[in-house]
């Protein structure tokens, strides 16, 4: 077996694939169900030649962030819950500065402190939350250990695509779960590669300045204006990823990510062979949300099904958005339990036989 | 007569004015940084860092590699600035509401893993840029807008005092000075000099505090605030060299 055909659990497959990618900086604090990415990088950093530092708080880990992407470097903190509710006014300060840089949510259950098991109740802080001042990122969500290591070097393409924050959300059964991947290939970044990085200047040339974008632009915000709507759009148009499972001819469809779109799948193949036409559409950004996807749905739809680990239906907003309220939408909504793909089923069945409640 | 010229460093001429109200001591401060790092030959390798207040107006006027970050966070980011820039001298300019309050943890935290960083704060004992609120520096009885009778221990508490936090701490240097006369500019301008040798030896983290006139917020002219420095600010912070490493 070659080597970089592993078996290893998502949060440290994380890990390796970001410094597989070039990641040189990473900061992190001990909250559960991410600490194994801290944990595996304050060995494995330091032989990649990188910086790895267990900050005083989150506060910390995602200012020394900034100023790492600010210098130039592929940068990566890691957190959880609570932790990442600390990161909030920094993304803001990542989105208004135009840097790149990655950030990782293995999001817990509950509000407050809430537990340490799995849930997917992290879905508006990502997708609507980050920070004060009309924020946007771009939010990959992986749904194996593979997809988590292939997120994360397109995660920082991305990133210095647009020079934009991208942040992976994964919950904790896919961050504790151990599967099979393929890792890439060792590579390094070139740290000088911006012209923009602060890095010293040479004789002649002048200052960068790593400050709120709008300061340069025409008249303020008149221009900023323009360019973050630009922006945005662009990231809009150009990101969306999904997939869709015999979505064509379905009479129910599902919408979910993460963990509980693997058991949508299996839903979908258990269905099919019943004979009920079930089908899936797996996010796999939820910003930009994947409209696109819903655009494959037939005539023969008789609604859709949310499957999601949110107390709330956190999706369901963007879902009747994307099909423009022209659907019925129904949930089948957990908080701390994995959806069951048996359950997937009745509710399905439920829907067809009119016995289902709506959720909005 | 022999005469000496006092010349700002180019690179502080080129850019925009900074904005400074007539008399502070950020136009002082922030200089003395500047100059030191040129005569060292680093000023155009230099990075420097600032919060959002009044210290950030040098980004505009000095022209070299700078980053503005959030209030409270300019030393964490300029941490990780230096983490990932080891041969780049790395500095963050900040005052005393940004490090010893909001920013707090930071400031104790980068000299608990020695940052190999620089750090120069102003001790004008108010919020400047906010209009002048009560600072953890603000001394007992002084009044401020959000102390109108006058600070208060039983409320507010003493004024904090970094160079007692951090006493025995082992970083490579503190050290506070004051700008009330030629004599404590040219002796603050040694310790912020020190400073940077201590980084560029990879020593570890230096901080140099520097008592500074904020004469908007303290209604005060200049030349009285620069008076008020000396009879009322360094009787509560002296001036002085604290912890040096190396050197008992
Ligand atoms: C999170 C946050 N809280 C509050 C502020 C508002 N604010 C900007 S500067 C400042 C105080 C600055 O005082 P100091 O750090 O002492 O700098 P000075 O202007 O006195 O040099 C405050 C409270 C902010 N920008 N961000
Ligand atoms: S408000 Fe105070 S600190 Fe700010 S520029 Fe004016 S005098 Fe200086
Ligand atoms: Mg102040």
């Amino acid at each position: 077996m070659a080597d970089n055909e592993v078996i290893m659990k998502g949060n440290e497959a994380l890990a390796e694939a970001a410094i597989r990618s070039g990641c040189r900086f990473f900061s992190g604090y001990p909250i559960t169900p991410q600490t194994e990415i801290l944990e595996y990088m304050s060995w494995r950093m330091e032989e990649a030649g990188g910086e790895a530092i267990q900050t005083e708080d989150e506060l910390c880990g995602a200012y020394m962030l900034f100023g790492a992407a600010a210098a130039g470097a592929r940068a990566l903190s890691t957190s959880a819950g609570p932790g990442f509710s600390l990161y909030q006014e920094a993304i803001s300060y990542l989105v208004g500065s135009d840097l790149p840089a990655v950030l990782v949510d293995v999001s817990r259950i509950g509000n407050a402190l809430g537990d340490i098991s799995q849930s997917q109740g992290d879905y508006e802080l990502i997708r609507k939350g980050n920070g004060h001042g009309d924020t946007m990122v771009i939010a990959l969500t992986p749904a194996s250990v593979q997809e988590i290591v292939d997120d994360v070097q397109l995660a920082y393409e991305l990133a210095e695509k647009y020079l934009h924050p991208v942040i992976i959300l994964y919950d904790a059964a896919i961050g504790q779960m151990m599967e099979g991947v393929t890792l890439p290939e060792m590579s390094e970044h070139d740290i000088n590669k911006f012209d923009w990085s602060v890095k010293g200047i040479e004789k002649g040339q002048h200052g960068r300045k790593i400050t709120n974008v709008s300061y340069f632009c025409d008249n303020m915000y008149v221009g900023y204006e323009k360019y973050l709507r630009d922006k945005y759009k662009a990231i809009t148009d150009n990101e969306q990823r999904w997939e869709n499972v015999e979505v064509a001819d379905a009479e129910v469809v599902c919408v979910a990510y993460g963990i509980s779109s693997r058991v949508c799948k299996e839903a979908v193949r258990n269905a099919r062979a019943e004979g009920i036409k079930l089908g899936l559409i797996r996010l796999k950004t939820i910003t930009p949300f994947p409209v696109k996807a819903f655009e494959e749905i037939g005539p023969d739809c008789k609604g859709i099904e949310v499957v999601e680990m949110s107390i709330k239906g956190q999706m369901v907003d963007d879902v009747a958005l994307a099909t423009k309220c022209n659907i019925p939408i129904y949930g089948y909504l957990t908080s701390y339990l994995v959806p069951d793909s048996e359950k997937v089923i009745e509710v399905a069945k439920d829907i067809l036989a009119g016995k289902a409640e709506e959720v909005l | 007569m022999a005469t000496k010229e006092f010349k700002a460093p180019e690179m502080l001429r080129t850019g925009d004015p900074t904005g400074f109200c007539p008399g502070c001591g950020h136009g002082t401060v922030g200089r003395l940084g500047f100059e030191v790092l040129d005569e060292m030959g680093l000023l155009e390798k230099s990075i420097s860092v600032y919060d959002v207040a009044c210290d950030s107006l040098y980004m505009w006027a000095i022209d070299t590699d700078c980053v503005g970050t959030a209030h409270g966070r300019a030393i964490a980011t300029a941490a990780g600035v230096k983490r990932v820039r080891k041969d780049c001298p790395v500095w963050a300019y900040v005052g005393d509401g940004a490090s010893y309050s909001i920013g707090f943890q930071h400031t104790v935290w980068s000299a608990v893993r020695n940052e190999n960083i620089t750090v120069v704060i102003i001790n004008n004992g108010v919020f400047g840029m906010t209009g002048g609120q009560m600072a953890p520096t603000t001394l007992i009885g002084q009044k401020t807008t959000s102390s109108p009778a006058g600070r208060r221990a039983d409320v507010n508490g003493y004024p904090m005092d970094i160079t007692k936090i951090l006493t025995g701490q082992d970083i490579a240097y503190l050290a506070r000075g004051s700008i009330d006369t030629v004599a404590n500019i040219n002796k603050t301008k040694k310790y912020i000099r020190k400073a940077f040798e201590k980084q560029m030896n990879n020593e570890g983290f230096s901080l140099v505090e520097v008592l500074a006139p904020c004469p908007t917020n303290w209604g005060l002219s200049p030349h009285d605030s620069l008076e008020r420095i000396r009879n009322e600010v360094m009787e509560v912070f002296p001036i002085g060299e604290y912890i040096e490493r190396g050197v008992k």
